[in-house]
Formats: C-alpha cells, sequence, structure tokens
C-alpha cells in the first residue's frame, strides 16, 4: 500500500512548475579547501530529494546554505523567486541583511543530526515556541496543533517531558514535530538517523515515510540509507568532489548508473 | 585603646553599628545589581563584529581588573569632579555603586560569556533554522540556558562584593565599618565594634555561602531525569508516567 502512495507522490511533483528554489552555480570554500564547486540545483515544490556521496563530498554544505547555517563563497540561492544572500538596494545587488535573509528562509525547516531539541522546554513547549514567537500566531491554535503534531509523531503522551527525558528516536521525532508545525514548504534533513543507535533508526524512518507520503512539502534528506532513499525519492543526487556527479531518478542513479564512481561508491557501502 | 574586651562597651556599640547595617547591605545589592546590568554591555561590545571595538573594549575590561577598586573609587570620588567637560561630583554613595559596580562587572561579564560559550552551537543553529529573530534567540534561547548554570558564580561575586564594599567608607559613606570607625573615634574602644562588624559579616557570609552551593547543586542537575522524575511526582502531572525502571542510575 505504501508503494502506491508513493508511485502517486511522484506523479503529483509537475516537472512544469516552476521550481521553489535554485541554486545559481553555488560555490563554498572553507580556508583553501574548495568544498562545492559550482552547485546547480532546482526544486521544485512537493519535490522528494535524496542526497548521497562520500563522507566530506559536502552534503552537509549543500543545505546548510539553503538553512543560511553557512554563507556560499560565490552564486546565490533562489528561493520563492528572491535571492536568499544577496538583495536590492538602489537597484543593486548587495549582501542581504538579517531581516531580508528572515523573510526568505521562513518557509525552510531543518532537522538535525543531533536534534537541537532546546533542553529548558518541555516538548510541547519545543514545538510552540516558534510559531508563536516568530509566526506570531494564536497560542492556543498552535497548542492544539503542537499537540496534533507529537500525536502524529507517537509522543502524545509525553508532552510534559524535557528531551533530557527521551530517547535519541523520540528526541529526533520531536524535532521533526517541531519543524513540521512551522508549515515550512521546504524540509532539510542532515543525516537524521545516523545519531541514534540502530534499534531506533527505523521509528524515526517510519515517521520521514509518512510525513514524504502525507505532506505535500518539498524534502532533501542526506542520508546513508539507501533503501530508504531508493524508496521514497523522486531525484537521487550523487555528490562527489564538490560536484553533482550524477543525477536521476533512484533507479538510475542507484540501480542503473554507468558512473564508476557511483558504482565504486555503492559497492564499498554495500559491504560496509 | 589598650584595654582588654568590655562586654559593656560590646553591647553601647552594636546598636550604632547596627544602624550602618542597611546602608552596607543596601550598597551591596546595588552595586551588584549595576554590575549585573554592567556584565551585559561589556557582553555586547565584544560580540560587535568589529575587531578594533572589541580589542578597545577588551584592553578597557583588562585595565579595569587590573586596577585596585580602591583607587578606581578615589578616582571617581575626587578626580572625576575634576575632569574637564565630563567632570561630574556625585554623591558618595553613588560613587561607590559606580566604582565597585563597574569593577566587578568585568568580572561577571567573563561569567556571561562562559555561560554563553557553554551553549551549544546547535542552539544557535536551531533558533536560525526556526527563524528566531536576533532579540528572541537571545531572550528565549541562548540566555535561559546560558545563565542559569554560573548563579552560583554570580552568587560568589555577591559575597565578594559585599565583603568589599566597606571600601566605601573611606569616600564617607557611612556603613558598619564607617559607624563602628566613628564610634571608636568617639569613645577610644575599636576593639568590640570592629568585632561586631566582624560578626556581622561572618553572620551573612557563611550562611550565604551554603546557599550558594545549595543552588550549584541544583543548577547542575536542573534537566537530569531523576530529579525531574522527582519533581513530576510531587506535582504528580498525570503524563509524567516514566516507571521506575526509567529512572537512570
Ligand atoms: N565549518 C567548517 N570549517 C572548515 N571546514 C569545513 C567546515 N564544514 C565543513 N568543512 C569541510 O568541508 C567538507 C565537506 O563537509 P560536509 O560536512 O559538507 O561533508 P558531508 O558530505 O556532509 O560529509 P559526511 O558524510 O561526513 O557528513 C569536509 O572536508 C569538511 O571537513
Ligand atoms: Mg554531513
Amino acid at each position: 500500500m505504501s508503494n502506491v502512495l508513493t508511485e502517486n507522490k511522484k506523479n503529483s511533483v509537475s516537472l512544469s512548475t516552476e521550481p521553489i528554489v535554485k541554486y545559481l552555480d553555488v560555490k563554498k570554500s572553507f580556508g583553501d579547501t574548495h568544498v562545492l564547486k559550482g552547485i546547480n540545483l532546482e526544486i521544485r515544490p512537493g519535490e522528494k530529494i535524496a542526497v548521497i556521496g562520500p563522507s566530506g563530498s559536502g552534503k552537509t554544505t549543500i543545505i546548510r546554505m539553503l538553512m543560511t547555517l553557512e554563507e556560499p563563497t560565490s552564486g546565490d540561492i533562489i528561493v520563492n523567486g528572491k535571492n536568499l544572500w544577496k538583495m536590492e538596494k538602489n537597484g543593486q545587488l548587495v549582501k542581504a541583511n538579517e531581516k531580508h535573509i528572515r523573510e526568505v528562509r521562513g518557509d525552510i525547516g531543518m532537522v538535525f543530526q543531533h536534534f537541537n531539541l532546546f533542553p529548558h522546554m518541555t516538548i510541547l513547549e519545543n514545538c510552540m515556541a516558534a510559531p508563536i514567537h516568530v509566526k506570531k500566531e494564536n497560542k492556543d491554535e498552535v497548542r492544539e496543533r503542537s499537540i496534533k503534531m507529537l500525536e502524529r509523531v507517537g509522543l502524545g503522551t509525553k508532552l510534559d517531558f524535557y528531551p533530557s527525558q527521551l530517547s535519541g528516536g523520540q528526541k529526533q521525532r520531536v524535532a521533526m514535530a517541531r519543524a513540521l508545525v512551522m508549515r515550512p514548504k521546504i524540509m532539510l534533513f542532515d543525516e537524521v538517523t545516523s545519531a541514534l543507535d540502530p534499534e531506533l533508526v527505523g521509528e524515526v524512518l517510519e515517521v520521514i515515510r509518512d510525513i514524504a507520503e502525507n505532506d505535500d512539502m518539498a524534502m532533501v534528506l542526506v542520508t546513508h540509507e539507501m533503501e530508504f532513499a531508493l524508496d521514497i525519492a523522486d531525484k537521487v543526487l550523487f555528490l562527489d568532489q564538490g560536484v553533482i556527479a550524477e543525477q536521476g531518478t533512484a533507479n538510475e542513479v542507484l540501480v542503473d548508473s554507468k558512473n564508476e564512481r557511483v558504482q565504486s561508491f555503492l559497492k564499498r557501502f554495500r559491504k560496509a | 585603646m589598650g584595654d582588654n574586651f568590655r562586654w559593656e562597651t560590646f553591647f553601647d556599640a552594636l546598636p550604632i553599628v547596627l544602624q550602618g547595617l542597611g546602608v552596607t547591605v543596601g550598597l551591596t545589592f546595588a552595586c551588584f545589581g549595576f554590575a549585573l546590568l554592567f556584565g551585559f554591555v561589556w557582553i555586547f561590545f565584544r560580540r560587535i563584529p568589529n575587531k578594533l571595538i572589541v580589542s578597545i573594549v577588551t584592553w578597557v575590561m583588562e585595565f579595569i581588573r587590573s586596577t585596585p577598586p580602591l583607587v578606581q573609587l578615589f578616582f571617581v570620588y575626587y578626580a572625576l569632579p575634576v575632569v574637564p567637560v565630563i567632570g561630574v561630583t556625585l554623591e558618595p554613595f553613588t560613587c561607590a555603586i559606580l566604582a565597585i559596580g563597574i569593577h566587578y562587572s568585568t568580572y561577571i561579564g567573563e561569567i556571561y560569556r562562559s555561560g554563553i560559550e557553554s551553549v551549544d552551537k546547535g542552539q544557535w543553529e536551531a533558533s536560525i533554522a526556526l527563524n528566531f529573530s536576533t532579540m528572541d534567540k537571545w531572550r528565549r534561547i541562548i540566555l535561559p540556558q546560558a545563565i542559569p548554570p554560573t548563579i552560583p558564580m554570580l552568587g560568589n561575586y555577591f559575597i565578594i562584593m559585599f565583603k568589599e564594599v566597606p571600601l566605601a567608607s573611606i569616600i564617607g559613606v557611612t556603613g558598619i565599618l564607617a559607624m563602628a570607625n566613628s564610634y571608636g573615634a568617639l569613645n577610644f574602644a575599636y576593639l568590640e565594634p570592629l568585632t561586631i562588624v566582624g560578626i556581622i559579616f561572618l553572620l551573612l557570609s557563611y550562611p550565604s555561602s551554603i546557599l550558594i552551593k545549595k543552588l550549584e547543586v541544583k543548577m547542575n542537575t536542573r534537566f537530569d531525569k531523576n530529579v525531574l522524575l522527582e519533581k513530576a511526582k510531587k506535582k504528580s502531572i498525570p503524563d509524567m508516567n516514566l516507571k521506575e525502571s526509567d529512572r537512570i542510575v
């Protein structure tokens, strides 16, 4: 049944729609290391993209720049038709200020490898804080929505728990609920299962699958879970040495690819 | 002077010395409050992304810290009024707040800094990912995590400042030390009034330091699972149905 849903979802991503995100020749160096050497990438509304590639290839950096946690060395990212890192001033493009960046990144949410829940708030407060203080939404409405969201990720009975009282898998599910109540149009996931004990990975992947199948936001997943990527992604990017070395449907990249680097990566991966 | 300790004098001096207690305690709170606020001023300037400003501020802090508070007190009281343009004459009490408050604010600024640096960098990133404004990020995410662990250290500085405040007697602030001194001068008996001063400091400082130790334990275990469990039991929130087996030992 889940396959049918996935298929439908895939068909619903129409290639004719305008991309919601466009990377325009984005480069990133840390000092002398050129981590990303010119990324061009389009993300369409609702599209599910998996990013794979060897360690250090720049997967995390790609999505951190979209979340504005890292500034590109050159190039820019367009979100909803607006430059993310630059803004117009007197007819010229200048470095964006805080106000502009906040405006443009409002549609983007992110889930981190290490959860990053706020330890001084209960999990319900974790979910409610941003909608209330950032989006200035009605408190009762936010509470109701947050409770529903926490129920959806299976934590409806632990609303008053603090993060320290939860397992890693539970924390990560809270982190997802916290991002979801902001109703982002694009959700970024950075290896969200890799800090978890193996037996807790499944519960987190189930939540992601649920989101992928039932919500219509775009998703970018940096992941080492190949099977999972194959299952839910509309598009797979293989990142290698700072460039997108291969991209296509999950089958094209993970099964049929003739690219040597992809094959050796997958081979090494299967052995591990 | 020279004669032995006499209880008669002791009880004669007691009410007079105690008259200064309000001023001493009041001045301590005022200096501490001022230092707590001014500590943030240092932090604010040191976080401005401008190397020149940061190094000037760092240097000024270092300068203030390596000069004795007594010298600063004299400066504010005697020298400030004759400085051209900005020169003002201030009440002794105000001078003491300024001098002692600013001196200790440099230490308190350092404490804040250590607290802020101890906040995990993931917390900053989560605040960005949830699009918090700079103001809300500090107010709701960073400071609530950065400040509580520093409370015991701040408490220690409160006690240190309490013991430093008698300096102000030199410019005529009539705290307990000044009262003891003037009693001594009038009656040629210093032993008893100064003993009283000592006892008062002991009586106030010692329990405070015990309190601070308790606070320290409490702050360190704030989000400890077992502590939360106990709290939940007391409040008996139905949601908190953690089993005994969930305890971390
Ligand atoms: N803040 C930083 N300062 C310096 N170098 C960095 C920084 N962040 C990342 N790098 C470097 O950039 C390169 C790419 O890092 P990135 O985290 O994007 O890789 P990744 O593909 O996510 O790797 P992994 O699979 O190990 O998570 C690495 O060589 C890393 O050392
Ligand atoms: Mg990474």
